[in-house]
């Protein structure tokens, strides 16, 4: 077992443990912390798969903002200050059916699929290369192009709904 | 002669073969050395809070006409070991029905990645001879981290807000989240123009890269990233959360003792990190006219000399101006700072695709600036005047346009 592999069992952990203490947890802002415990071991994987700008991404995209926007959304949705919510409602058989469904078809292809693995050495300028195929004409200009539009109407949209009459 | 002057790249080499000498592998020696630095940084960040309170105290008292802290010896400078003699010895409170788990950790993540920053900044150049560097490491990325470090923060306010059990508290934390958020857009964009100008993340790389310092190429750039870095650190004219002759102390407001000092500390380790990162990405780090080639082991102080002018700025401006409102706050940031950052990111763009002499780079640059500078002022004295002339939703646009020291 190398140090690979003892990180990879502990981000593991960390992530999972994350996501157990999101659906078990019964205090909503508990779960939403928990859920950032999770995609920090998320990040932490990124890292050891050395792709550090993703790693720095996750970080800030996920933990910076998609956390603190949950957080917002439960603060103001419901009395934040409220006591225990229950663990679990009617609808727990449909959706521990729907998961454990998901799962094992997940489970499926990662066995099927053939993963090709690539015997090079990670590039040092891998940063440099995923911009410059961003904006190459032959890369994936494109989609890139296709999202930034995408998230420029959302921003307009947001704008326009949040704009007092 | 040659040995003091690399002196710190020296010392880390000897010890390496001195653990290599007692037959402990490679990879644990080089562990132990990584340790031993992080270990210093560490130190130094928790050092910044002993020498820069007083420092802070002792600078606005003279600022305000007044004497300041004198009673712990000498002069007063002891303060801070005084301060922190008496957080220790106070007792632990829990609020009631508060959330301990939550209440408990917020602290503790709040000085996390506020130390963790120091990871990235450049202390020194790096040695010809030798792999080693003054610095924990080199990341190519270093620039995102620091910003991506700086928005976890912003979960451990929430966190201090939520647990205390108290509304105030609560409202405080949205409040600092608020701020924290808009603030986060000017910074990255003017941090972002650095990084076009240079093109490279690597706060390392940026010092070598930068032959002028960037203040005086894009003097945009540094005075946005300035005011969203005073405002992402709570410090006035942007400090409303604290607002000590006004309001209680925003999320703070349940904790005490060593809890309290916790946040105190996380606070000024971010300002000597800030300060140090502004060093290296505008005042070009360890140079200084060439010592830092002669004399490699002055360049920790260089940097650290720099960045205490930098945090002496600030304090001058806390001096001068006074405390803006919310909602000015909230609209400096996105009707000032923002647009101003997006024309010098332009502009950045621009001219690296015009030439790549660094000369004519940074003329064009500074040409550009000088023109933005213009134009905004023009645009501000139009509006302005046409809010003079009557007009009574121009009038309260343009208040929240111009910035409150402006005014």
């Amino acid at each position: 077992m190398s140090v690979q592999h003892v990180v990879f069992i502990i981000l593991s952990a960390i992530a999972l443990i994350g996501a157990l203490g999101v659906v078990l947890n019964r205090r909503l802002f508990r779960s939403a912390l928990f859920l950032v415990v999770s995609f920090v071991g998320v990040a932490g994987f990124y890292i050891l798969l050395e792709a550090e700008l993703l790693a720095m991404i996750q970080l800030l995209v996920y933990v910076g903002a998609i956390a603190i926007l949950i957080i917002f959304a439960i603060m103001l949705s419901r009395q934040a200050m409220a006591a225990d919510d229950k663990v679990l409602n009617e609808q727990w058989v449909l959706g521990g059916l729907a998961a454990v469904v998901l799962c094992a078809f997940l489970i499926y292809i990662l066995t099927r699929v053939n993963w090709p693995v690539v015997e090079a050495a990670v590039p040092a300028n891998s940063i440099q290369r995923l911009g410059e195929s961003l904006v190459n004409p032959n890369g994936f200009v494109l989609p890139f192009e296709v999202a930034s539009v995408l998230l420029l109407v959302a921003l307009v949209g947001a704008v326009i709904i949040a704009r007092e009459k | 002669m040659d040995y003091v002057l690399n002196l710190w790249v020296r010392l880390a080499t000897d010890v390496y073969q001195l653990f290599l000498g007692w037959g402990l592998p490679e990879w644990g020696a080089k562990l132990i050395i990584d340790f031993i630095i992080i270990l210093i940084l560490v130190i130094l960040g928790v050092l910044a809070v002993i020498v820069l309170t007083p420092m802070e105290r002792k600078v606005i008292a003279r600022m305000q006409d007044r004497p300041g802290p004198n009673r712990a010896w000498p002069y007063g400078l002891s303060q801070a070991f005084a301060d922190a003699i008496k957080m220790l010895t106070k007792e632990m409170i829990l609020p009631r029905h508060a959330d301990r788990l939550i209440y408990t950790a917020a602290p503790i993540l709040i000085v996390i990645p506020a130390l963790m920053i120091y990871a990235v900044l450049p202390f020194g150049p790096q040695a010809a001879d030798a792999e080693l560097k003054l610095g924990a490491t080199n990341l190519n990325v270093g620039v995102l981290y620091f910003v991506a470090l700086g928005s976890v923060a912003s979960i451990a306010i929430l966190m201090a807000g939520w647990g205390s059990n108290n509304k105030f508290a609560l409202l405080g934390a949205f409040r600092v989240v608020n701020q924290l958020l808009a603030y986060e857009v000017p910074m990255i964009l003017s941090l972002l123009a650095v990084v076009v100008l240079t093109g490279t993340m690597a706060t390392q790389r940026i010092v070598e890269v930068q032959s002028i310092p960037y203040l005086i190429v894009m003097p945009i750039a540094a005075l946005t990233f300035l005011a969203s870095a005073m405002a992402e650190l709570n410090r006035s004219p942007f400090d409303l959360l604290e607002a000590e002759s006004e309001l209680v102390a925003g999320y703070q407001v349940e904790y005490g003792g060593m809890k309290f000092a916790m946040f105190y500390i996380a606070e000024y380790v971010n300002i000597l990190s800030t300060s140090i990162l502004f060093s290296a990405l505008f005042l070009g780090g360890y140079k200084f006219f060439g010592l830092e080639k002669v004399a490699p082991v002055l360049a920790p102080f260089i940097v650290l000399g720099k960045a205490v002018s930098v945090f002496f700025f600030m304090l001058w401006i806390r001096g001068t101006f006074p405390r803006i409102r919310l909602d000015q706050l909230v609209g400096l940031a996105w009707k000032f700072l923002v647009p101003l950052s997006l024309v010098n990111l332009v502009l950045a763009a621009l001219v690296v695709k015009l030439s790549a002499n660094n000369w004519v780079q940074a003329g064009l640059l500074l040409l550009g600036n000088l023109i933005t500078v213009a134009v905004t002022f023009l645009i501000m004295s139009l509006v302005e005047r046409r809010a003079k002339s009557g007009g009574s939703v121009v009038m309260s646009e343009a208040q929240n346009l111009t910035p409150a020291a402006e005014r």
